[in-house]
């Protein structure tokens, strides 16, 4: 039975990035909030302006810059942090963590633990023992068990606006879901629920791959047909690949999955498809991602992907063609042109 | 892990951590079992009908159990079985078919008076009987028994590596956490779950309680050993009670949980086997039974609710390791046969009485012994705790386990929540029983020795390997032995990072190990899996048997070694 009323305690927001902050403003609605920021600067900031990343701050936050506040007054604490800080954040936590926590963290990427001295680059294939995600870590890094994951199209951008939009919250435990649901949940925001929690996570990643994808059809100049082809064959393969990794199939037939997938791959301002369109252009990886100044998740991700799916034997073409447009120098055309040259028959055959 | 060397264990006895009797859980137990009962009953009838509101689901149920009662009575009866089991159950389905001519009022009431009949017999059956003096006889009389057998067995086969002085200590190894277990006995509720190989390992783990010095567990014995008249003696003296795995339906599987959950409240250390039966394949049980593991997470929490100082469960794995295990021949043809096809294992009982002393006199006369890892204990969600019996985080910070079922700073009850932590401590357990594993060399003999021949022939599945003629699998002593030494290296390795135990007799001259290994792997079989030709090959009698001992270290990720 999970009880009605949550006492009013607040919760805890970890990291005030985009995503985080507009995490923040939405639970600030119910509830108190405290959110973690690193910077000492970006606290004061949050605290006297009112303002964050040009995301106004409600009333109900108060950004601290302790994570022992955060773990001694709140309950439920949301980690918003990129999944290269992740698990360094996760230590920095655990101490103050305790078994009563329950985390639900909104991080869309792989945790990779190789063994000293090697590097993604250096390792011939990947598997599960060395890729994570970031709940794994959460398991790993704490006590905590009691564990959820937010996934779903959330651009930050529109959230901020208030317009539509639904999310995923996933977790082997009703409780955690409920809660999620009850501390999200408004008139524009839905809430779905999932208890394929490895599912929803790796979908969140693999979508990042076929971002990129969309980038690159479109920096070649082609249109809806183009797009549509991608979507679908995309999911596909996202399906293979996360079965693979450990996720159920209907994890990626949801919000998730081909709703994310959509949002992602028509949102021509995201980092993953600025990196595919430019690299259609004809210009080189590296200048591209020095320009960013950000490293595009997806570009781990390919790497990441195109290893497990050797080491696990799963046939990839999508994956695989753009790790080598990445990191081998193949044109986009001509990976293009094998793609549609590959003879294939059945359109699904995992259902 | 402090690994007690074989030759330190004997001479040392444990002092029995309470000295009397009368103060045992379990005798306190069986003391008021009416009363206890009674409290089953009650209890598990609340549980039925949360579980089951309306009263149409509950009749849907009953029916369901009358039928599969009726059903087992035609198809499977047993000696243990009670007499009146026939006439019972048709009474009860004349009053469900009654049912339907009673006013609403009068059919819940006849519903509730039918489901605390049956919850009562049930209860009434699975109880055990455990009794002060049938205990001190019983356990006099393994003890001597034992002790004769073995003395007056002891043949001598060979020499080095055995001692000449018998005692069961010599035939048994106790190794492992075992002052642990006896510091958590004192403070809280130890749960019990070892692996599950032979049918000896229900005699077995109780001489090892008691000579670890802990008082009698209860135990969920398969009500199929009730069935043999010296066994039920002797288990009924030790504390066990009866769990008949014919019986699937929704009131007996609550009942038994709840005495399962009330008992270990009442702090009645207890025993089960959570692979549910024994590993039919060899291999180390990698899923557990859910539903007895639920009740010590259960129990944990009622006692958290409970009033005044909280006792605490500790759950504390078990492996028990054979150079040769009896059941193996038939075991294994019962695996193969139903692999991937999911069907159920018929119980079978090839041994009565005689069957078994021939067994125990087998076992005796064979200088081949048995080891028994205990492991460290953990608390209900498998976190290690120290001797004081605080809960670890992996740190090493102590935290409360309590918390764990704290929501809004409350213990809050939530049931799909604790099946989640069942499945959690299930893998935590198999997790532990491939640490606390003690590789003999009679297994690595034959883990070897399989994998070699399966890498001679990459395209044979493992059936088409199985049915390769045994003539013409030879493998040359000399590769063996590299391979054998290679993999052996890789066990002291992994030792090192707590993977895995070993046996001392493991280390030494390659050769000796080897021939340790062939000497001891499944040496009381007709055909014996693995052994030396007249050239000095490596030949095998039974590619299947072999395939049965094999399998106790297929999920080392060993494999790539060969």
């Amino acid at each position: 039975m999970i009880s009605n009323s949550l006492s009013d305690k607040p919760v805890g927001v970890i990291g005030a990035g985009n995503f985080g902050t507009v995490i923040a403003n939405i639970l600030a609605i119910n509830r108190p909030v405290l959110l973690y920021a690193r910077n000492g600067h970006t606290v004061k900031h949050i605290n006297h302006k009112r303002e964050n990343r040009h995301h106004a701050i409600h009333s109900n936050i108060t950004a601290v810059n302790d994570l022992a506040k955060i773990a001694r007054e709140c309950d439920v604490i949301f980690p918003m942090v990129p999944s290269a800080h992740f698990r360094a954040m996760m230590k920095s936590l655990s101490p103050f963590l305790q078994p009563y926590h329950i985390l639900i963290h909104g991080t869309k990427g792989f945790d990779v633990t190789l063994p000293e001295g090697e590097t993604i680059d250096s390792m011939p294939v990947l598997d599960r023992n060395s890729v994570k995600t970031m709940s794994e870590v959460i398991r790993e890094e704490s006590v905590v068990v009691r564990i959820g994951c937010l996934a779903g199209p959330n651009l930050s951008k529109e959230l901020a606006q208030r317009q539509p939009a639904a999310t995923v919250i996933a977790s082997h435990f009703d409780e955690v879901i409920q809660t999620g649901k009850k501390l999200l949940r408004n008139d524009r925001f839905q809430v779905y629920e999932n208890h394929d929690i490895v599912g929803v996570e790796i979908a969140g990643v693999l979508k990042n791959i076929i971002a990129i994808a969309a980038g690159a059809l479109s920096g070649l100049g082609y249109g809806e047909n183009a797009k549509g082809l991608l979507v679908s064959r995309g999911a596909v393969e996202m399906i293979y690949l996360g079965r693979a990794l450990g996720g159920d199939v209907k994890a990626f037939l949801g919000v998730a999955g081909i709703g994310d997938l959509v949002t992602t791959c028509n949102s021509p301002l995201s980092r993953n498809f600025t990196v595919g369109y430019r690299l259609a252009k004809g210009e080189k990886l590296d200048d591209i991602l020095n320009d960013m100044g950000e490293i595009a998740e997806g570009v781990n991700t390919i790497q990441i992907a195109k290893k497990c799916a050797d080491h696990y034997k799963i046939r990839a073409l999508i994956t695989d063609r753009l790790y080598k447009v990445l990191f081998e120098g193949m044109t986009v055309e001509a990976a293009l042109d094998f793609l549609m040259r590959f003879p294939l028959s059945a359109d699904i055959d995992f259902i | 892990m402090e690994i007690l060397e074989e030759k330190k264990n004997k001479n040392k006895p444990y002092k029995p951590i309470l000295e009397d009797i009368p103060d045992w859980p379990v005798y306190q137990l069986s003391k008021n079992r009416t009363e206890f009962i009674q409290e089953v009953t009650k209890n598990t009838l609340e549980r039925i009908k949360a579980l089951r509101p309306h009263r149409k689901q509950l009749t849907d149920d009953l029916e369901a159990t009358v039928y599969r009662e009726q059903n087992r009575i035609k198809r499977n009866r047993w000696r243990a079985d009670p007499a009146d089991d026939s006439r019972f159950w048709s009474g009860i389905k004349g009053e469900l078919v009654e049912l339907g001519n009673k006013s609403q009022e009068e059919a819940d009431k006849a519903t509730d008076s039918i489901l605390e009949r049956i919850v009562h017999r049930y209860a009434s059956e699975i109880a055990g009987n455990f009794k002060q003096t049938s205990y001190r006889f019983a356990r006099s009389v393994i003890k001597f028994g034992f002790l004769r057998l073995l003395n007056g067995t002891r043949i001598k086969k060979f020499g080095a590596f055995f001692r000449n002085r018998y005692t069961l200590r010599d035939k048994i190894q106790i190794v492992g956490k075992v002052k642990m277990i006896r510091s958590l006995a004192r403070q809280g509720t130890v749960v019990m779950v070892p692996t599950h190989f032979s049918n000896l390992d229900s005699i077995l783990i109780g001489w090892v309680i008691h000579s670890m010095g802990l008082p009698a567990f209860i135990y969920g014995a398969g009500l199929n050993l009730f069935n043999i008249k010296i066994i039920a003696y002797f288990m009924n003296s030790l504390g066990a009670y009866k769990v008949d795995r014919r019986k699937k339906n929704l009131p007996y599987l609550e009942t038994l949980k709840m005495y399962s959950n009330l008992a270990i409240q009442k702090g009645a250390h207890s025993l089960f086997f959570p692979g549910g039966t024994r590993s039919r394949s060899g291999k180390i049980e990698k899923q557990l039974k859910l539903g007895l593991l639920s009740t010590a997470i259960e129990a944990q929490r009622s006692l958290y609710m409970a009033e005044g100082e909280p006792k605490k469960v500790f759950v504390v794995p078990v492996t028990l390791n054979y150079h040769c295990v009896l059941e193996a021949p038939e075991m294994i043809e019962d695996y193969l046969q139903v692999k991937g096809q999911d069907r159920y294992f018929p119980e079978q009982d090839k041994y009565g009485s005689f069957g078994l002393i021939k067994f125990l006199f087998k076992f005796f006369s064979n200088p081949s012994s048995i080891s028994v890892s205990i492991g460290p204990g953990l608390d209900v969600m498998g976190n290690y705790v120290d001797e004081k019996g605080n809960s670890l985080d992996n740190t090493g910070r102590i935290i409360d386990t309590r918390d764990y079922f704290v929501s809004n700073g409350d213990i809050s009850i939530d049931r799909q929540r604790e099946d989640e932590y069942t499945r959690m401590l299930s893998q935590r357990i198999v997790t532990e029983y491939h640490k606390i594993n003690r590789v003999f060399a009679s297994h690595l003999v034959a883990f070897v020795g399989f994998q070699m021949w399966q890498k001679k022939h990459p395209k044979l599945d493992l059936f088409s390997l199985l049915r390769l003629p045994e003539e013409e699998l030879e493998l040359d002593y000399q590769e063996f032995k590299t391979v054998f030494k290679k993999v052996r290296k890789q066990i002291y390795l992994m030792k090192e990072n707590g993977k895995i135990h070993y046996a001392t007799h493991l280390k030494g001259k390659t050769d000796g190990a080897i021939q340790r290994g062939l000497d001891n792997v499944g040496v009381f079989h007709l055909n014996r899996p693995l052994l030396k030709n007249k050239k000095g090959n490596i030949i095998t009698k039974d590619l299947s048997l072999l395939y049965y001992y094999h399998n106790r270290l297929v999920g080392y990720d060993l494999e790539q070694f060969i």
